[in-house]
């Protein structure tokens, strides 16, 4: 080619030098189960956390569940098979869990200040953190199997709220956690999600009363840290009636050539005219530019639309992961109840996803909106998969799919799999699919007005995703932004 | 010194020699008219100019200001102060013309070391010149080129050159597709954008837009050279003769 083209080419080589930011490994004493898994293992995870004995025998009998099934195989994503007995069950970091932000070990709090998520209450509410008088976001933080810090929880119970550890919900909620732990993903719903309900470590538990608004963004922050340790978190958010509720959620693991495990449930509940918005940015550790190593990120998440007119809606920005198998979905049980799917799924280098959703609609007048943006570069394989199934009890339901697949570069693969189950005539469904290509000619028009080709892309690509992004918190679409300009780097070529 | 030199430039693309020999050499303050038939090669060169890929340059150089630029990426040619406003402008769903237009004057901004201008600012300056334009404050909020008509493209391209400020400006068949109310709008931004400091160079087929902005030189581009160089009354003869005769001279 030319002299010019090959300027270009260099342009773009420059930009190889992709970094994973959260890659490094906080040095702290831990404590690790012996790798392996048997109902020793399974009564020791639930000793370890105090619990009582009916959330025990729930564990094992999911366990035993768990033994009679097989992983699924119907992805489109290759693996070598994991080896379940090579994993440690559970990790944490050792001593007491503080029983105050104070307490909590140093260590671990300029680890969450390194990823950017701050545990300090204070620093933020007198403004120091929070320069542009944003409203604070109260961040239950999780380091491997154990959740170390919850912030803000004195406000929001103020409100009525509460928000806490899985594992303190199940010793001071355990009315509420029976009565919806396992009602939307039951533990033999597949085998991952009975993995989970097994061994399940920490994540959050969420109760937003009646009537109430609440009154700060909820966050998590999922931080896999110990070696050839798996995570399995549990989350289950409810909300009441009337209720309404943000959450967030952020994940990041060191960088190593291992793969490891990261198996998690999340039910969500909505009560008659409840709303729960729930938005994820995805930034697991990837593996590197050869495939090695790698968080498989294998996760059932599900909500329950279970009142009238309540609405669940799902947005998630996926950039990490060296496999990625995930599907949030909504089952739409009261009549007008609203179910969303927004979402982002960027591949790069050898990275594959087979990411999309469900929405099952079960009563009259519910409606669903899927909007997925799959973004393949590199070599890699991203996937579409989603199923929009309407009973025959769901009169007039309406759903509406727009899927589009943009790719970079001419060695990755853009898949789309839509599944459509209508059994009741006078509902509509629409599907509408495209892909596209950043194209030499949008690069030109971009370098020509000064736009360096790395910015360019950036940019191209946020466009591309716009839709999914203007859903998603605001300071979490400036950061979801960034990640997918870090993610691209190396892409183009 | 001129603004704007091509020496003896040779250019193929995928081993199709298009440009064989192209001498321009155009100076600060000038407007030149580079017209000729379709297929003459008049678009290649200012794709090559403004150094879009997939153009081999076999011999010859192109100068911004004296300093060589043959070899120069796209964008370091465009930060140099070079504009080509494109035939066919591209679309790039989602990303807003205002969005487009902030990163573009952002790393002029940049390279000449000063700091970004301040977002309103920005906005303040890029409505009134897209008033200029007869583009309403809508028009840019809407996605580049997205779903824009012919003329409203070829006002986009006008209005990225006037928010820019390039030293030179190469507009590349910018009438075609215009009606005449659109055309007018378009030459008085050309007109307005002129000065002693910066020149034009205008590529195109037919001499009505010469009308509108007026040309110091006119070269007629075919079978990859210029063939013949004149003032207006050039421009004037090819529209009434057509190409032919100037090409059966030759």
């Amino acid at each position: 080619m030319s002299d010019t083209s090959e300027r270009s080419d260099d342009a773009i080589d420059t930009l190889v030098s992709s970094e994973y930011a959260a890659g490094f490994v906080t040095d702290i004493d831990t404590e690790t189960f012996p790798p392996g898994l048997d109902e020793d293992v399974v009564c020791a995870i639930s000793a370890k956390k105090e619990e009582p004995a009916w959330m025990t025998d729930w564990r094992l009998e999911a366990y035993r569940g768990w033994r009679a099934m097989t992983p699924p195989r119907w992805a489109h994503v290759d693996f070598p098979e994991i080896d379940f007995e090579s994993i440690s069950y559970f990790a944490a970091p050792k001593g007491e869990r503080p029983a105050s932000l104070d307490e909590v070990d140093p260590e671990l709090l300029r680890t969450y200040d390194r990823l950017g998520i701050p545990l300090h209450e204070q620093a933020m509410l007198a403004g120091v953190e929070n320069p542009g008088g944003r409203t604070p976001v109260a961040v239950d933080a999780v380091f491997d199997s154990v959740s170390i810090a919850t912030t803000f929880k004195e406000q929001l119970r103020e409100a009525g709220v509460v928000f806490c550890s899985m594992a303190e919900a199940v010793r001071e909620h355990p009315d509420l956690v029976r009565r919806y732990l396992g009602t939307v993903v039951p533990r033999s719903d597949n085998f991952y999600a009975a993995l989970n309900s097994a061994v399940f470590s920490d994540g959050s538990f969420v109760y937003v009363p009646k009537g109430t608004r609440c009154p700060m963004e909820l966050s998590t922050y999922f931080r896999i840290n110990a070696e050839n340790t798996g995570q399995f978190e549990r989350t289950l958010i409810i909300a009441d009636e009337r209720a309404s509720v943000s959450y967030l959620e952020g994940c990041t693991a060191p960088m190593r050539d291992e793969n490891q495990l990261h198996a998690a449930v999340v039910e969500l509940v909505a009560l008659d005219d409840a709303d729960i918005k729930y938005s994820t940015v995805q930034n697991w550790y990837p593996g590197d530019e050869e495939g090695r190593g790698g968080i498989y990120n294998f996760v059932t998440k599900r909500g329950a639309c279970l009142g009238a007119r309540s609405k669940i809606s799902w947005t998630q920005v996926e950039t990490g992961s060296a496999i990625t198998w995930k599907y949030p979905s909504v089952v739409l049980r009261g009549e007008g109840s609203v179910g969303e799917f927004y979402s982002v799924a960027l591949t790069n280098h050898r990275q594959q996803a087979d990411t999309g959703t469900k929405m099952i609609h079960m009563a009259p007048d519910t409606k669903s909106t899927i909007i997925s943006k799959g973004i393949s570069a590199g070599r890699s394989q991203n996937t579409y998969r989603g199923l929009v199934r309407t009973t025959p009890n769901a009169v007039r339901a309406r759903n509406y799919t727009q899927c589009d697949s943009l790719l970079i570069g001419d060695e990755c693969g853009a898949h789309t799999f839509p599944y459509i189950e209508s059994r009741q005539p006078s509902a509509v469904v629409e599907h509408e699919a495209t892909t596209s290509k950043v194209s030499d000619d949008q690069l030109f028009l971009c370098r020509q007005r000064g736009i360096d080709a790395e910015k360019a892309v950036a940019m191209i690509v946020g466009g591309f995703c716009r839709d999914v992004f203007r859903e998603l918190p605001m300071e979490f679409a400036v950061e979801a932004g960034k990640l997918l300009e870090v993610s691209l780097e190396g892409a183009v070529g | 010194m001129p603004l704007l030199d091509i020496e003896d430039l040779h250019v193929q693309v995928e081993d199709q020699v298009i440009l064989g020999g192209v001498h321009l050499r155009v100076k600060p303050g000038e407007v030149h008219a580079v017209m000729g038939p379709n297929g003459s090669g008049k678009s290649t060169l200012a794709n090559v100019v403004a150094g879009r890929p997939g153009y081999e340059v076999l011999r010859g150089s192109v100068r911004l200001a004296g300093k060589d630029i043959t070899h120069a990426s796209a964008e370091e040619r465009a930060l140099l102060g070079l504009f080509l406003a494109f035939q066919y402008p591209i679309e790039i769903p989602g990303v807003s013309n205002m969005e487009f237009l902030k990163a573009a004057i952002d790393s002029h901004a940049l390279r000449r070391g000063e700091g970004a201008p301040s977002a309103a600012a920005f906005i303040r300056r890029a409505r009134a010149t897209a008033e200029r334009l007869d583009l309403d404050a809508g028009f840019l909020k809407r996605g580049v080129n997205e779903g824009f008509s012919g003329g409203e493209k070829k006002r986009n391209e006008i209005l990225q050159m006037l928010l820019l400020e390039p030293r030179i400006a190469i507009l590349d068949e910018t009438d075609s597709g215009l009606d005449v109310d659109a055309m007018q709008v378009v030459a008085a931004g050309v007109n307005d954008y002129r000065d002693t400091g910066n020149a034009v160079v205008l590529v195109t087929h037919y001499q009505r837009l010469l009308d509108y902005i007026v040309p110091d030189h006119v070269h007629v581009l075919a079978g990859g050279s210029i063939i013949r160089s004149g003032d207006r009354s050039l421009a004037q003869a090819l529209d009434r003769d057509g190409y032919g005769w100037i090409e059966d001279a030759c």
